[in-house]
Order: C-alpha cells, then sequence, then structure tokens
C-alpha cells in the first residue's frame, strides 16, 4: 500500500540545511494500523506530510499502490488525496465559512459522491463523534476538540483506502477519545490502511505496529504486543493492594 | 488495609465479614476484593494497637460473633490518614535503574532497552483500553481508576522519549 525509499526531508533554514528525515524505509501493507511515535522534532509530522503529498520529499521514493508518487506534480498529487487519501491536520484547517457539514461532505461530493451519499455519510461521521448538534455551526463556534473531531470526519468522509493523521487526539478530553478511539477501531476493522502520528499512548495501543522516529531516523518498529496477566482482571487489578 | 478498615469503622460498628462486604460495595470492581483473613489478620493488629476494639455479642444457636469498633486513638489515626496528602506515585524506577546500570556492565545498550520497555508500556496501554471497553460504564470509580493508571503509563512513556533524545 505505501512504501517509501531513502526518504529524506531537508529543510533550509536561514541558509542551513535542517534535517527532518534521514532516510526512511517504511513499508505498510494494506489494511495496517501504524501509530509513529517519537519526540518532538523527530521528523514524525513531516514524514505524514510527505506520505501524503503535502510537503515535498528532498530525496528518496515514495510509492502508493505500486506507483511512483513522489515525482507527482500538485494536481496529481490533489487528484490522488481526492481519490483515496484522508487527512487529519494537526491544527484541523477547516474552511471557516463552511458549516460543519458542508465542511464534511465536500471531500465525499468532489469524490463523485451524490448529494445523498455524502449526507448519509457525514450523518454517521458526526454521529460517531458526538457532534450530530453541531453539524450548521461554523468551525469558530466550535472548541478545540470539537474542530479535532470535525477534521476526522472529514477525513474520513470519501471513505480513504489510506487515512494520514498528525496526533488526532492532541486536544481531546479522555471521553472524547474514546469516541475517536472507537471509530478508529471500526475503520480499521473495514480495511482502510491507517498511518497515524501520536503521543498518545492509547491511540498508538490500537495500532498492528507501532514505528519509533528519532532524530528523522527509525529506531524501532514491531508489532504491538499482548500483555496478559489477567484474563478475567477487572479494575483492581490496576492497584496494589497495601496492607 | 488498616486506615480502610478505620474509616468503615468511624461510619459504624460491624464485624469482619460486614467490613468484606461493605468493602466491595463500595469501590465494586475497582478494588480487589481483600479475602476474610487477611481483614482479621488486620483487625487483629488494629486491636493490639488499641485502635479499635471488639466486644462479643451474643447470636442464638451460633457462636458469638466479635463486633469491633473505633477507639479515640482509632479515630485520631483515621483523622491524620485523612488530614495528610497521599504518597506521590514512584519515587525509584527499576527500569531507570536498568538503564543506568546495565551500560555498564555490557549486558544491554540503552536504545534497546528503552524500545523493549515501549513496547511493553504500549501493550500494557493496550490491555487497559480493553479492560476500561468490558468496565460496566455505570462504574465510574472503577473507570476512573482505569483512567488514573493509563495516565500514569503516558507519563511513562513521555519519560522515556525524554531518555532517548538526551542518552542517545
Amino acid at each position: 500500500m505505501v512504501n517509501t525509499v531513502n526518504l529524506v526531508k531537508i529543510y533550509q533554514s536561514g541558509g542551513v540545511p535542517v534535517p527532518a528525515v534521514r532516510g526512511v524505509d517504511l513499508r505498510v501493507e494494506a489494511g495496517e494500523f501504524v501509530a509513529i511515535m517519537g519526540p518532538s522534532g523527530s521528523g514524525k509530522s513531516t514524514l505524514v506530510h510527505m506520505l501524503g503529498g503535502l510537503d515535498a520529499r528532498t530525496s528518496g521514493e515514495i510509492w502508493l499502490d505500486g506507483r511512483r508518487a513522489d515525482t507527482l506534480g500538485e494536481s496529481a498529487w490533489a487528484l490522488l488525496r481526492r481519490q483515496k487519501i484522508g487527512f487529519v491536520f494537526q491544527f484541523f484547517n477547516l474552511i471557516a465559512n463552511m458549516t460543519v457539514a458542508d465542511n464534511v461532505e465536500l471531500p465525499a461530493l468532489l469524490a463523485g459522491a451524490s448529494p445523498r451519499e455524502a449526507r448519509e455519510r457525514r450523518e454517521h461521521l458526526l454521529g460517531a463523534l458526538g457532534l450530530t448538534g453541531r453539524a450548521d455551526a461554523a468551525p469558530a463556534q466550535l472548541a478545540g476538540g470539537e474542530q479535532q473531531r470535525v477534521a476526522l470526519a472529514r477525513a474520513l468522509a470519501n471513505k480513504p483506502s489510506l487515512l494520514l493523521a498528525d496526533e488526532p487526539t492532541g486536544n481531546l478530553d479522555s471521553r472524547n477519545t474514546r469516541d475517536v478511539l472507537k471509530l478508529l477501531t471500526d475503520v480499521h476493522r473495514d480495511g482502510q490502511t491507517i498511518i497515524l502520528v501520536t503521543h498518545d499512548a492509547r491511540v498508538a495501543s490500537l495500532a498492528d505496529r507501532v514505528v519509533s522516529l528519532l532524530d528523522g531516523q527509525i529506531v524501532d518498529d514491531g508489532a504491538v504486543g499482548t500483555f496478559r496477566r489477567r484474563p478475567k482482571g477487572t479494575a483492581g487489578d490496576v492497584v496494589e493492594l497495601r496492607g | 488495609m488498616r486506615p480502610f478498615l478505620l474509616a468503615l469503622l468511624a461510619k459504624e460498628p460491624a464485624h469482619g465479614y460486614e467490613l468484606k462486604q461493605a468493602l466491595e460495595q463500595i469501590f465494586g470492581s475497582a478494588y480487589p476484593s481483600p479475602n476474610i483473613g487477611q481483614i482479621y489478620v488486620t483487625l487483629g493488629r488494629l486491636e493490639k494497637d488499641g485502635l479499635v476494639r471488639a466486644v462479643d455479642v451474643e447470636q442464638s444457636n451460633r457462636p458469638n460473633k466479635k463486633v469491633y469498633y473505633l477507639t479515640a486513638a482509632g479515630r485520631d489515626a483515621l483523622d491524620a490518614w485523612a488530614e495528610e496528602p497521599a504518597e506521590g506515585p514512584r519515587v525509584r524506577d527499576e527500569f531507570f535503574m536498568k538503564l543506568v546500570l546495565a551500560p555498564m556492565t555490557g549486558i544491554a545498550d540503552r536504545m534497546t532497552l528503552i524500545n523493549r520497555q515501549r513496547r511493553h508500556y504500549i501493550a500494557l496501554m493496550r490491555d487497559l483500553n480493553e479492560l476500561s471497553e468490558r468496565t460496566d460504564p455505570a462504574d465510574r470509580v472503577a473507570l476512573l481508576l482505569i483512567e488514573g493508571a493509563m495516565l500514569h503509563l503516558q507519563a511513562d512513556l513521555d519519560w522515556l522519549d525524554r531518555c532517548q533524545e538526551d542518552l542517545s
């Protein structure tokens, strides 16, 4: 589904080259859910931006569905995103003069869905994220956590085969995080590929695989294990009884 | 368990089995149910320290039962417990000791230790997620306890990132 070969990104800052991603080989199979973790400044956001064509690579290759993607121009990338990629930005990027409902329906309509399909999809997504009552609001009327969930709904509106997300729970309290976790689980079960950047271990623990970045390089890459201390445990097991 | 029993006895005198039932009823699945032997041993120690006293209550066609009540010293101990801030979470971390000591012996490098520990924490988090999903949503106490455990685990993970940044 997604494959990168020696992917490199170097920013120029006042004439000084600043390497953000330094030779990443990442292979993600169709239907796989991969979480990318690492300290801030480790290149996580830059990596997913490149995978979505939102940031141009300096060198290396990006392959999507067996097609070379890093050599595509802006408009070809835009088409690719419309057809198969959903992107959740860290800072939402909602369209300010459109309602929440229109923000979410737009990508589905652009991808060729009928107005009815787009509406049904929007109602389902906003419902799953506890936002049904906010459909007619403008983005500016929403709290940060609400905007973030709208951004996720929008990214999923055209049922993308690849969901890319940058800290999709960064602004959420634990109750709203639970809704997002549930939706991501459903999306994963439906077979959509997910690559997301997160520092939230609850999100990462849903993934099939966790990739850790440090200084622009992969330092660990492995399946999320299961920890079974208590097959029928209860909350009482998370504390130790002190006598 | 001493302060919990003192608190329950401050409400009303009770015998051992009633205390076990009260703990189960109040905390539900949020707290491991103590066994009755543990409760009697603790009551015995509290009695020896003068914090509770027992009276024998006669029962028709059964052996007498011991009903425990709080003494003035027990009340003072309970007040002191309630007023004192609870001990913070771990101050000494076994993993940190490993991280510092293992490279000195050459048996493991720090990056490997940190990566392995991170995988373990994420697996623990997955377990807590599943635990939270199968907990009755009405059991607020249990859910808050699980959420507390998750927040601690998240802090441990953030701190692993810091270790990796600084020690690499």
